[in-house]
């Protein structure tokens, strides 16, 4: 608490006073509690149930895990989730800092291409899945233009072979993404003191070896932000995969959240969901729970 | 903006007319009509019911869910079910009426149907889908008939082709239609599809008995018994005999490969009549519609509209205004026409349908003589929710990869086994 | 701003290469940015024959806005036949008071947890922030309860409160991270003067708060905009925002598959985000230098 403490005169007035700042955090809060604890708690308890139409409360033990780890989609969403979000993250943020840099270098119409590369943001997952759907689609886009202009036996088949499904996905998620962290690293790059810069080429450092050793550790705040930011959008993913591939060839391109939406609504396996997403959510947690720990831990050095 | 305060004083309007209401007595029928209908006849189909309905003084809600054969619908329902607002009529089918009438969802339709008379218009088939311990939940729409071939004589005629009568003669046609440069097969990429083809070869190569063992009993042994083995021989050389961007294809995108000639034969339900007729086809002339070989089997797939608790009186006269239109001969006439189905009360006149529809008539009766009748597992008649994916990952799985026959036929039965 | 060019050393053939290089780089990611909305864009503008004739990247012969006109008002959804306009209002009624209620939650509690540092509040953050993560298929089934619990199943205002809950998060994300570099004096100055929680907040905090908002709001109406998910378990029927009534266009055919008609929808549905992200980009850009990102 930085504040002053005033003389009590009515006691209840103070300790509203007091505690000001509590309270306008609560509401928020509670809803947290409810909105994300209490509903993941409710999904883990369903997950030790035998729920299948509607939700069922006589616990089961650990049934669902057991029969969700035998079944071959669920392994192939999980496999595919690895593949895709590593892949998307990491395309991203080198991406989008790559292109940052460039853009960085006091080029012309900075602005046009800025708004190029950030437009992708603005559309939904759904539009995005469909145009690319087009595009990557064998007989009606790039293959089928490249060969109507004389190049017969090009080919690029990635959306209609088992196999390369899984990375159209990463193709039409980092052109969403990577925009977006380019706009992130670019208004970090501009914070950066120049004058440092100047010193270090003036000491004879090479150009890719200022980005590297002094500029790039200063944005380490920023590789944090994309991090939170396109974790999230790859657990959201799953509209893309609606809209791309809807999850075939065969389920080659599943998700775990398609998974857990198909088992849930579809198959009338609500136990089995539940375990499913309560799965991703460890997942998830694993990767995030460290990072936010010693994030949030450094913050008291400051 | 102009639009939202049209839209405040609309519902201010509403809500008036809500207090002013409460003196009528009279209950207007209102039906909120959740459905995935949405596409080419079945759009037009579904437009004719709305039109009956408010012709009888009902107020039609529209709840379209467009997309993947009620796949989004299904989330949209249970969330309405568990906000304790269900809507009141839902295209639901199969064995999903006995789980949602199960689980306490579902009203009561028994009295209307005994003074409809409905146990003696519906076949018996039916109403073991639309009745839960004697009651009926639901009303069904249309019988559809999934084992069809649908044929471009044109394309044939390239060959000098007859249609097959036999798988091995269906090879033989592919082969001679693939060898002249004709897709053989228009087929599209959603696994549901993929079983759609399954489930006719396996009808046709196994037969009745073998179709019910395998997918209604889930019997081991002949799910992993050397004719399903058979069966997933037949499925790759079918993957041999469609193109290559077919992942990701609609059905109806199929079907307009065939009315184009790119393509010679689908094999779909008689939805996809549908789709000729929305395109000024003519069935016989301009497209055949030929049963996949079987001995004399008939898939069925049945639509139906199952009806949801509902509390207040203006939602029970409409589900029951709803439940006698469409059960009318009227309705099953017209709406049938539409949708490429025939009736599913008896005694509708035949006059107006067209041949495939009368093949199909008939094909019924005959093959609910014969015992050959079965239902549908990829359109979710014969299997549940559960076993009907499960069948649906293994089959997808196999054609879209280089399985072996054996590795998938051991797969289909520890699917099936984790799936009840 | 970091550039070679300004550096010492002048214009040697090598910088010129390098330029041209950098150029090329700049110019190939632009068409594959591009290209997508050129191939929508173009497909709208062209009539059926055309699509159906030529290819896909091909330019429309004439500029042609009928399918965008009958996208709006004419297109079926279903067995109504009122276009997208109905819906796209259902989006505006939904995304304005979501995003204004949950930017200013998210001011209100950024703000309470970096200058009023009481106990646990690093902690109560974390928790915040973990909401980011959260797969929304895993809510729909306890949110559905909840929503009928309220009395606000199958309504916009349901809609809102789901948007502001998951909202909060990255509202709280951004505003907090912006805060906890504006210096505690100011604050204590404030305080010796008198000035009570309220009064801070609106005579200092929020005059120096425009970059983070322009942020927050236009990540929150991009995502509040382009929800498929909720809007589609939530709402049925005339109740629907925008991206729900899209999909439904676009599977609803009669006949023959109108792209173009498909694609002037998408445009549509997209106009409004697109607009914010070409208007604001700039402010966006610069909100973020301001601070926002440094975690």
């Amino acid at each position: 608490m930085t504040q002053k403490s005033i003389p009590a005169k009515q006691p209840l007035l103070d300790w509203l006073r007091r505690n000001v700042a509590k309270l306008v955090v609560a509401p928020t809060f509670a809803l947290m509690i409810f909105f994300v604890y209490g509903f993941i708690a409710w999904t883990g308890y369903i997950s030790l149930t035998k729920s299948k139409m509607l939700p069922s409360y006589s616990f089961e033990g650990f049934y669902q895990y057991i029969r969700l780890w035998k079944m071959t989609p669920w392994n192939v969403a999980m496999e595919n989730l690895l593949i895709f979000g590593g892949l998307f993250i990491l395309v991203s943020i080198v991406l989008g800092c790559l292109l940052a840099i460039a853009l960085d270098q006091r080029v012309r119409a900075e602005g046009v291409l800025r708004t190029i590369y950030l437009y992708p943001m603005a559309i939904s997952f759904i539009i995005t899945g469909t145009a690319w759907k087009w595009i990557l689609n064998p007989g009606l886009g790039i293959q089928n233009t490249v060969r109507s202009w004389g190049w017969e036996s090009f080919s690029f088949d990635w959306l209609i072979n088992s196999e390369m499904a899984v990375y159209t996905l990463v193709i039409a998620a980092v052109w969403q993404s990577s925009g977006f962290v380019m706009a992130l690293f670019l208004a970090a790059l501009r914070g950066v003191d120049s004058e440092i810069i100047k010193a270090a080429y003036l000491d004879g450092a090479s150009l890719s070896r200022i980005y590297l050793v002094i500029i790039l550790p200063t944005l380490r705040p920023v590789f944090l932000s994309c991090f939170f930011i396109l974790t999230h959008l790859a657990v959201k993913s799953f509209d893309l995969v609606v809209a791309l591939t809807g999850g075939g060839p065969g389920y080659s391109t599943i998700l775990p959240a398609n998974f857990m939406y198909e088992m849930t609504f579809r198959r009338n396996q609500i136990g089995l969901g539940a375990a499913s997403a309560i799965m991703m959510l460890a997942t998830v947690m694993a990767i995030v729970i460290p990072y936010l720990y010693s994030e949030l831990r450094e913050k008291k050095h400051d | 903006m102009k639009k939202l305060t049209h839209k405040l004083a609309v519902s201010t309007a509403l809500v008036s007319s809500l207090i002013l209401g409460a003196v009528n007595v009279q209950a207007q029928p209102t039906a909120e009509v959740l459905h995935y209908w949405t596409s080419g006849g079945e759009a037009k189909a579904v437009k004719a019911l709305k039109e009956d309905f408010e012709a009888n003084g009902g107020k039609w809600l529209d709840a379209p869910v467009a997309g993947g054969g009620g796949d989004a619908q299904a989330a949209v329902l249970r969330s309405r079910v568990l906000s304790g607002n269900p809507p009141a009529a839902v295209q639901i089918k199969g064995p999903n009426i006995q789980e949602w009438a199960e689980a306490g969802a579902l009203g009561d339709l028994t009295k209307l149907g005994e003074q409809e008379g409905w146990d003696n218009v519906l076949p018996p088939l039916l109403q073991d889908i639309v009745k839960h311990d004697g009651k009926y939940v639901a009303v069904p729409v249309n019988i559809h008939r999934v084992d069809w071939i649908w044929v471009n004589p044109e394309a044939l005629a390239k060959v000098d082709g007859e249609p097959p009568r036999t798988w091995d003669e269906f090879n033989a046609l592919a082969d001679k239609l693939q060898a002249a440069g004709i897709i053989p097969l228009a087929h599209g990429g959603q696994p549901w599809q993929d079983a759609t083809v399954f489930e006719t070869v396996a009808l046709g190569l196994g037969g009745a008995e073998f179709f019910n063992k395998a997918f209604v009993e889930l019997d081991a042994d002949t799910l992993k018994s050397d004719t399903m083995i058979k069966v997933f021989d037949q499925m790759r050389k079918m993957r041999g005999y469609v193109d290559a961007d077919f992942p990701g294809r609609d059905w109806n995108l199929a079907t307009s490969m065939v009315m184009r000639g790119e393509a010679a034969m689908q094999i779909m339900g008689d939805w996809a009549k549908g789709e000729f007729i929305a395109a000024g086809k003519e069935p016989g002339k301009d497209f055949l519609c030929i049963p996949t070989p079987s001995k004399g089997g008939y898939i069925l797939n049945s639509d139906s509209f199952a009806m949801f608790n509902v509390t207040n009186d203006d939602d029970k006269a409409g589900q029951e205004l709803l439940a006698r239109l469409i059960l009318g001969e009227k309705f099953q006439e017209t709406f049938n026409l539409y949708k490429g189905s025939i009736p599913a009360r008896m005694g509708v006149s035949a006059e107006k349908f067209d041949e495939c529809a009368v093949k199909s008539m008939v094909d019924l009766q005959a093959s609910s003589e014969a015992g050959s009748l079965v239902g549908s597992v990829a359109h979710e008649i014969a299997a549940s929710g559960a076993v009907r994916g499960a069948v649906l990952d293994v089959v997808t799985e196999h054609f879209n990869s280089n399985m072996t026959s054996e590795a998938a036929v051991a797969r289909l039965a520890e699917s099936i086994e984790l799936a009840e | 701003m970091t550039d070679i060019t300004a550096l010492p050393g002048g214009k040697s053939p090598w910088q010129s290469a390098a330029r041209f290089g950098l150029y090329t780089l700049l110019l190939i990611f632009a068409a594959y940015y591009i290209l997508p909305l050129i191939v929508v864009l173009s497909t709208s503008m062209k009539d059926l024959d055309e699509i159906r004739n030529g290819t896909l990247l091909s330019l429309p012969a004439e500029i042609n806005f009928d399918a965008w006109g009958y996208a709006w008002n004419e297109a079926c959804i279903g067995v109504s036949c009122t276009g997208l306009k109905p819906y796209f209002w259902n989006s505006v009624a939904m995304t304005i008071p979501a995003v204004t209620i949950s930017t200013l939650l998210g001011a209100l509690t950024g703000f309470s947890l970096t200058k009023f540092k009481f106990k646990g509040a690093n902690l109560i953050f974390a928790m915040i922030l973990f909401g980011c993560f959260i797969p929304f298929q895993v809510v729909l089934l306890p949110m559905a309860q909840s929503l009928g619990f309220l009395g606000v199943a199958n309504t916009v205002p349901g809609l809102v409160l789901v948007h502001i809950v998951y909202g909060l998060p990255f509202t709280v994300l951004f505003f907090r991270n912006y805060y906890v570099n504006i210096p505690d004096d100011l604050i204590k100055a404030a305080t010796i003067d008198g000035a009570g929680f309220f009064m801070i907040f609106w005579r200092i905090m929020l005059p120096l708060s425009p970059p983070i908002i322009v942020v927050t709001v236009i990540w929150q109406f991009t995502q509040i905009w382009n929800d498929f998910l909720f809007g589609a378990s939530f709402t049925t029927g005339g109740g629907q925002p925008v991206t729900v009534a899209l999909n439904n266009l676009v599977n609803t055919t009669t006949g023959v598959k109108q792209y173009n008609v498909d694609m002037a929808a998408a445009l549509i549905t997209a106009a409004p985000t697109l607009a914010v992200y070409v208007l604001a980009g700039r402010y966006f850009v610069r909100g973020l230098t301001a601070g926002s990102v440094k975690g």
